[in-house]
């Protein structure tokens, strides 16, 4: 199996404060990776040093394909929500080739490109639409979209499903299921009852980020992996909810 | 009319008029920068540390535009700078550089021996007093931030929207937040003559606010401030020259009275939408 990324006892400080210790991961070619953990266990951080927006303070991460090739979904609370931009723009923004084009060529292929994405989503009919009128699931689309404008081989998206309602939800993973045919897919996730059906290995993050072999993950290892989380059977569909600290 | 085009064969008034297109073009485009990202009290830093530098020209005798440059620049890349790599706060950094600004200059205007001259204009604007080299500078930085904005529009904006995520796709986000902390600094310290320390923040908020009441995107919100900005700073000046009051206080008033006039037409036309 091919790696695409490899990440080497990586450790990310803010300050004094060790948010990721010694992490050691790799993302193989088409893999379906679930990143769970508690609030504040450092997924975000994982996920923002593998797209280069922090420096690791420790180790490394290895990339074996052009950097141009990972798509990025951002948590939804890091952008400004009233920003006057349109749907379409915040789509091409995705497009990793602004430097060395033509500004006054009109891309075409570009905005095609960025009204095909639109319409797979459903959601063709905001094009012009500016983001601040949008619901919290239809900007998720938005960014969604904005991710796979480059035709990434890799696709990191975090927390992907907040705000969204469970039609959108059970949508959104049906099609990252098609997506997972062309590229592989890193997904972190607070709702692991539902990823464990689509994921196909998954990634405990709490500090420390263990490696869990297959997508099915019971109470016990959970706790193994000092991973604070709770599966509650709930009918046949496991829930979970965040362990309190004391 | 034929008052009106007499007033065109004076130079002052030529000048003012060029100023106050240079102004809305300059302040239109910028503002909507500003408004946009959310750094509205950072440009307010910006403009009152540029105060020290006037402060210091009266007292070492030399034009107080050129100090209130040097202030201007030095603190928009002191704020960046430390936003970037210092542990303060961005908005206690602002603050600090604000208030330093304004206790510089009002030292050093306490200790220049006899009175300042022209005070009262950098304060509150004169948009009649604009001297040539103050348009030939004025229309240079419209040059300039007109060709960023077509060379770099997209950079701009995908950088102002979502800053890290430009870092994802390679965009030079450091290089733009300098370069555009300076064309804010050159706007509030050229446009000074025009409104005065106290009001420029307006001319820079005020079309943008009013924009926003019509449109949502960027381009638009562009063209309609400078639209806006125009409007205001032309009958500003009218307004200065015939009742003889601060341009920066007429061009404001007849902004504030612009942004009344869209909020009420567009409330009212929301409200009786179903009765047209
Ligand atoms: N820019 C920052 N400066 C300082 N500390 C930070 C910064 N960003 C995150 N942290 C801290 O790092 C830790 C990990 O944050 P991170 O956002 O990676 O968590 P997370 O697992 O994504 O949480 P959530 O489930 O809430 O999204 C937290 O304790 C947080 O307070
Ligand atoms: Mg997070």
């Amino acid at each position: 199996m091919k790696k695409l990324i490899e990440i080497k006892n990586l450790s990310v400080r803010y300050d004094d404060h060790l948010v990721l210790k010694n992490v050691n991961l790799s993302i193989d070619e088409f893999d379906f990776l679930g990143v769970i953990g508690p609030n504040g266990g450092g997924k975000s951080t994982l996920v923002k040093a593998i797209m280069k927006i922090i420096k690791p303070s420790e180790g490394e991460i290895l990339y074996h394909i052009p950097f141009s090739k990972v798509g990025y979904l951002p948590q939804i609370n890091q952008i400004d929500h009233r920003f006057p931009i349109k749907v379409i723009d915040v789509v091409r923004s995705g497009k990793a080739d602004i430097l060395t084009r033509n500004p006054f060529k009109k891309n075409k292929e570009e905005i095609r490109q960025a009204e095909e994405l639109l319409e797979d989503m459903g959601i063709a009919n905001l094009k012009d639409k500016s983001i601040g009128g949008l619901s919290g699931g239809q900007l998720q689309r938005v960014f969604l979209c904005r991710s796979l404008i480059k035709n990434p081989s890799l696709l990191v998206l975090d927390e992907p499903d907040a705000f969204v309602d469970n039609r959108f939800e059970s949508l959104l993973y049906e099609q990252l299921k098609k997506l997972n045919k062309k590229m592989a897919i890193l997904l972190i996730s607070h709702d692991i009852g539902t990823i464990a059906f689509y994921v196909k290995n998954i990634a405990c993050v709490n500090v420390n980020v263990f490696y869990h072999q297959g997508n099915k993950i019971s109470q016990e290892q959970l706790d193994d992996y000092d991973c604070p989380l709770k599966l509650i059977s709930h009918g046949k569909i496991p829930h979970t909810v965040l362990k309190f600290h004391e | 009319m034929s008052a009106l085009i007499n007033l065109f064969s004076y130079q002052f008034f030529q000048n003012s008029f060029l100023a106050a297109i240079f102004a809305a073009i300059s302040c239109g485009i910028i503002g909507t920068y500003i408004v946009s990202r959310r750094i509205v009290f950072l440009s307010g830093g910006i403009t009152h540390a540029s105060f020290g530098g006037i402060g210091i020209g009266y007292f070492l005798g030399i034009n107080p535009m050129i100090g209130a440059a040097v202030f201007a620049i030095f603190s928009a890349l002191g704020i960046q700078f430390f936003t970037n790599n210092g542990k303060i706060r961005q908005d206690s950094s602002i603050a600090i550089w604000w208030s330093l600004g304004m206790a510089i200059g009002i030292i050093f205007i306490y200790i220049t021996p006899g009175y300042a001259p022209d005070l009262m204009s950098y304060l509150f604007g004169n948009i009649l007093a604009v001297t040539g080299t103050e348009i030939s500078l004025m229309f240079s930085l419209c040059i300039l931030i007109i060709l960023c904005f077509i060379f770099f529009y997209r950079i701009i904006l995908y950088i102002a929207f979502n800053e890290e995520y430009a870092k994802t796709s390679g965009l030079p986000v450091s290089f733009i937040n300098y370069l555009m902390m300076v064309i804010i600094a050159l706007t509030v310290v050229l446009n000074i003559r025009v409104v005065g320390i106290i009001l420029i923040l307006s001319l820079l908020t005020l079309p943008q606010a009013t924009a926003n009441i019509l449109t949502n995107d960027f381009k638009s919100m562009i063209f309609l401030s400078v639209l806006f900005a125009l409007v205001g700073s032309l009958s500003g000046l009218m307004m200065s020259y015939y009742a003889n009051i601060p341009s920066g206080a007429s061009i404001i008033f007849i902004l504030v009275v612009i942004f009344g006039i869209m909020k009420l037409y567009s409330g009212l036309s929301r409200r009786y939408n179903h009765l047209l």
